[in-house]
């Protein structure tokens, strides 16, 4: 692609959409949302396939000198470009599912998310440091109307919660970012990537934009405003939320952390280890008590991401790739699931899990693809989330073999609350009578669910699809951190016997 | 440097005198029904003072040029931004004035002629290179203040923040006034350049209570914590449009005099007057962030609301270098545009007798209800709590941005961290518009005028206004340019 900015096309279409929405009526504003939304899905679509697979690192690259200080400079690679992907293929999903729901100020409900959908487009594509945080904190905006007009019961203190805590995870970034375009001489994020930063300085610029990446993906301790803004946010919003909000996080450590202090990331493996193996036993276990449905889908999220975490800061090439497609895997996954709890909760209006049973006799099609997103959560063989999570415990096996065994613990829990929930939703008898008198999926969520239901299985069945555009960028961000990767203690132990070769045959001759 | 250079000089400031002047014996003639033509006339004489300063600061003025009077007044391109940003706000507070005192039948001929000469007064202060210019153009601006808090006859709380202000504003002159006598005491000399050229061989104690005294004295006119206890009375009681006045025009003239007298005059002793700077603008943006949060009256919030602002204003003066100062004005410009904003929105806020609403809880849902003029609330409040993409973020960004340049690190995160308590209440106003069931109580309809000015505002402050960036650096980094060639 030559000059043609996409890019800008891409953030332009929905803000246009998110515009022309505030100022029309309920049922043009659900038109303009899908066609928008439409309309970037195929940009996307046109922007995959005109991916050069092995050329330059950043392609579509944009840059214009609007502003003092910064520039609008735009430009993705493979990580992005799959983190782009999965947002536009989400916002019609969302769009749809809040089609019939959403029955109140619609038009500044569809305007929300176009805006949303800008800003997600944006912190994947913003090639300067400044750009990139006026993107990834303006989210804080059209999240914070969404839990709060069309939240829950527990709506406001969701809203304050999600808003306070990520903004004081935030700022804390801007004056590391402050310093580190003051030392560095630009805020161009290729050239931040290529620039050794101090050891010294690293520290305290790691843990700056820990503070933000960590409340944002959200890592254990600093993750209880996801279950509250999750149970509070409509269905749409958690999808979003679930989906790629949460992503930022990950792309942040990716983007960011990872190859601008490869030292303090080293320095600090401990510190993201820890949290980790905390969140993937303490969640799972707090998911396995849950009676409120998207309360136990976020905690399990919180679980997943920690694989993610883990996977990250494996420090080699299988971790990183798999802590990618756990990413992309959860994306689906997790927004799936809070679909088919919206599904149900548009019929019953409750998400207690009590009140259902026996799904699986009335809804025998939403129990199908209820049941497929169910394993692909656990990690099938088959569905995308068992090629992140194979891939990303194979990384930190090398990496530490006990940090492995506790994430291992993560998938038995998460086959544990995740089969418990479906029984109690699916199976057994039919407790309800207001339950057993469901219809099934309507062409709609029928449309909505398969959808993600073929991108699952796509990606668990041929993952080279997603990880081939990755796998040059992942090869350049492992050559990069590998100076600082910590000792692995699988690998000395199995260094040890050919150490001493001598010493067998010295054994063996005395037998 | 002959007279009638130095004439040419003050011309804006001899314009302002002599049509407040001009304009004074007209009303005092023709009576209050010429005050809409007073007005108007007043709008039109701030709008040719606005373009007699404009070159001044598009190709940064600086030098021996000009400097008129012998060193007692310059008209360089720090003063002719400040002043313009003044200009423009005085105008603002002209256009909305007549709708809100229309409404009680209270509108003098006097009120445009006072804030023509409170502007004479503040363009007076930024101007000013000699203490005793100074003091002239702060007790001009401070006796005009006091007379318009006070305008609102009808309402108890208006003479009682005109008297407040007047007490408390005395009491600041008086500590202002002995400051600068122990600075002439001990430096011999009342312009700055004599009293840079004194401090720099040393710092005696004596100078140093002096300037202490005088940036005390300065920290109340802008409000600075630990003095700003006037400041939410004041702007309670005071009318809004008056209130819109004081957090704007009156603001820009306090801070850029503060600015010159530290960079200028104390600049070569900026060691011992930086921690008393930061001491205030952390305090400030802490006492401005708490003080906010149990508010019920907008106007009140809004007082703690421009506390909380001087204190990262005063963080660009802290790090007392060019780009500190400049970073100072482009914050300060776009103070003033929200600040504007967001009082005339308030002065939109009307039930359906036309009485104005002042109570937090009378907005709920305004979404709802007016959902046009309660996006423009919600941007302005977003704005002010620094969020991007809206711009109010912009003046964050280039203070700290200063304060990380010059080695004040932990000042950058101790602020910026204690500005997120602030963004707790101005989110929980778009709250109770947008996540509240309606109160239903706004109703009244507004002119074009106050339309206009919050569109003009709100569109500053959308997205848009990044594209200012470029320009607004330029004439910020030209006008701290011109401060520090002299210091």
């Amino acid at each position: 692609m030559g000059g043609f900015p996409i890019l800008s096309l891409m953030l332009l279409v929905p803000m246009i959409g998110a515009l022309a929405c505030l100022f029309v009526g309920a049922k043009s504003a659900r038109m303009i949302a899908l066609v928008a939304t439409l309309i970037d899905l195929a940009l996307g679509i046109v922007l995959w396939a005109n991916f050069d697979i092995g050329g330059a690192q950043w392609q579509f690259v944009e840059r214009a000198p609007l502003f003092s200080q910064f520039q609008w400079a735009l430009g993705i690679d493979g990580i992005a470009l799959m983190l782009i992907v999965l947002s536009v293929f989400l916002m019609p999903i969302c769009i749809l599912a809040s089609w019939d729901s959403i029955t109140t100020r619609v038009g500044e409900y569809m305007a929300a998310f176009l805006f949303m959908e800008v800003l997600m487009i944006g912190v994947f594509a913003a090639q300067d440091l400044f750009l990139f945080y006026i993107f990834f904190e303006a989210g804080l905006i059209p999240m914070y109307l969404i839990i709060g007009i069309w939240g829950g019961a527990n709506r406001i203190y969701a809203s304050y919660k999600f808003f306070l805590y990520t903004l004081l995870g935030s700022v804390l970034m801007l004056i590391a970012m402050f310093w580190m375009v003051n030392e560095a001489g630009t805020s161009d994020i290729p050239t931040l990537m290529a620039y050794d930063f101090p050891a010294g300085a690293q520290t305290w610029l790691w843990l700056a934009f820990f503070a933000s990446f960590a409340v944002k993906m959200p890592m254990w301790p600093v993750h209880t405003w996801l279950p509250d803004a999750h149970v509070q946010a409509p269905t749409a919003g958690s999808v979003i939320l679930a989906g790629v909000l949460l992503k930022m996080g990950g792309y942040g450590f990716i983007r960011f952390s990872l190859p601008m202090f490869p030292e303090a990331s080293a320095q600090f493996v401990w510190l993201i280890w820890g949290l980790s193996m905390a969140a993937v036993v303490i969640t799972s276990l707090i998911a396995l008590v849950q009676h409120d449905m998207k309360k136990l889908i976020a905690y399990s999220s919180v679980a997943h991401m920690a694989i993610v975490t883990v996977g990250l800061f494996a420090f080699n090439v299988q971790g990183l790739e798999g802590a990618m497609i756990v990413m992309l895997s959860h994306g689906l996954v997790s927004g799936a699931l809070f679909l088919c709890v919206g599904v149900i909760y548009d019929r019953l209006h409750t998400r207690e899990i009590d009140r259902y049973g026996g799904l699986a006799i009335n809804m025998p099609k939403y129990a199908i693809f209820f049941l497929l997103f169910t394993m692909a959560s656990i990690g099938l063989p088959g569905t995308s989330g068992f090629v992140g999570e194979f891939l990303s415990l194979a990384g930190i096996y090398q990496a530490n073999t006990w940090v492995a065994a506790v994430s291992t613990t993560g998938i038995i829990l998460g086959a544990a609350y995740m089969l418990y929930l479906y029984w109690r939703v699916a199976f057994g008898v039919q407790r309800n009578a207001d339950a057993a008198a469901m219809p099934d999926l309507n062409p709609r969520e029928w449309v909505m669910l398969g959808s993600i239901a073929a991108a699952v299985l796509w990606m668990g069945v041929y993952p080279e699809s997603f990880l081939a555009p990755m796998r040059k960028d992942i090869a350049a961000l492992d050559a990069r951190i590998s100076r600082a990767a910590p000792e692995s203690d699988s690998r000395l132990i199995i260094g040890q016997p050919t150490a001493t070769p001598n010493e067998h045959a010295a054994h063996g001759g005395a037998h | 440097m002959d007279f009638s250079h130095s004439l040419s000089l003050t011309l804006p400031e001899i314009l302002l005198a002599v049509s407040g002047m001009v304009l004074l014996l007209v009303g005092a003639w023709v009576g209050d029904k010429a005050s809409k033509a007073i007005t108007i006339v007043s709008c039109a004489v701030l709008a040719v003072c606005f373009a007699l300063v404009a070159p001044s600061v598009c190709a940064p003025a600086m030098g021996a040029d000009t400097v008129a009077f012998g060193g007692l007044f310059v008209a360089d391109a720090f003063a002719g931004l400040a002043k313009l940003m003044i200009f423009a706000a005085a105008g603002a507070a002209l256009v909305v004035a007549p709708a809100f005192f229309g409404r009680y039948a209270t509108m003098r001929a006097e009120y445009p002629v006072l804030i023509l000469f409170s502007t004479l007064g503040m363009a007076i202060m930024v101007s000013a290179t000699d203490l005793m210019t100074l003091y002239i153009g702060l007790e001009l601006q401070s006796l005009a203040a006091y007379v318009l808090a006070a305008f609102h006859r009808p309402d108890d709380r208006s003479a009682e923040a005109g008297l407040k202000y007047f007490v408390l504003g005395a009491l600041a002159s008086g500590i202002l006034l002995f400051g600068m006598s122990l600075v002439y005491g001990f430096t011999g000399t009342t312009t700055f350049d004599g009293i840079r050229a004194a401090l720099s061989g040393g710092l005696g104690t004596g100078a140093l209570f002096g300037i202490v005294f005088v940036l005390a004295g300065l920290a109340f006119k802008i409000s600075a914590v630990p003095f700003h206890m006037w400041t939410p009375d004041v702007y309670e009681g005071a009318p809004t449009p008056v209130t819109a006045f004081f957090a704007s025009a009156p603001k820009v003239a306090a801070v850029a005099l503060t600015a010159r007298v530290a960079l200028d005059a104390f600049g070569v002793q900026a060691a011992a007057w930086q921690q008393v700077v930061i001491f205030a603008a952390l305090a400030s943006i802490v006492v401005g962030a708490l003080g906010a949060i149990g508010q019920g009256n907008i106007k009140r919030l809004l007082a703690y609301s421009s506390i909380n602002n001087v204190g990262f204003i005063l963080i660009g003066l802290a790090t007392a270098t060019p780009q500190g100062a400049s970073a100072m004005l482009v914050y300060l410009a776009i103070y003033v545009a929200m600040t504007v904003g967001s009082f005339v929105a308030v002065l939109m806020l009307r039930n359906a007798d036309g009485e104005a609403v002042e109570s937090i809880s009378d907005i709920a849902g305004l979404s709802r209800t007016k959902p046009l003029l309660a996006l423009c609330i919600a941007a302005l409040m977003f704005s002010l709590a620094g969020i991007p993409p809206l711009f109010g973020f912009w003046g964050k960004f280039v203070v700290f941005q200063a304060a990380v340049q010059a080695d004040l690190v932990w000042l950058a995160a101790v602020g910026i961290a204690a500005s997120v308590i602030g963004a707790f209440y101005y989110i929980k106003i778009v709250k109770v518009m947008y996540f509240d069931e309606p109160a239903d109580v706004v109703h009244g309809r507004s002119d074009w005028a106050h339309w206009g000015l919050l569109a003009i505002s709100t569109l500053l402050m959308s997205p848009l206004g990044y594209l200012l960036t470029r320009w607004l650096g330029e004439l910020a980094d030209g006008a701290a340019a011109a401060l520090f060639l002299a210091a």
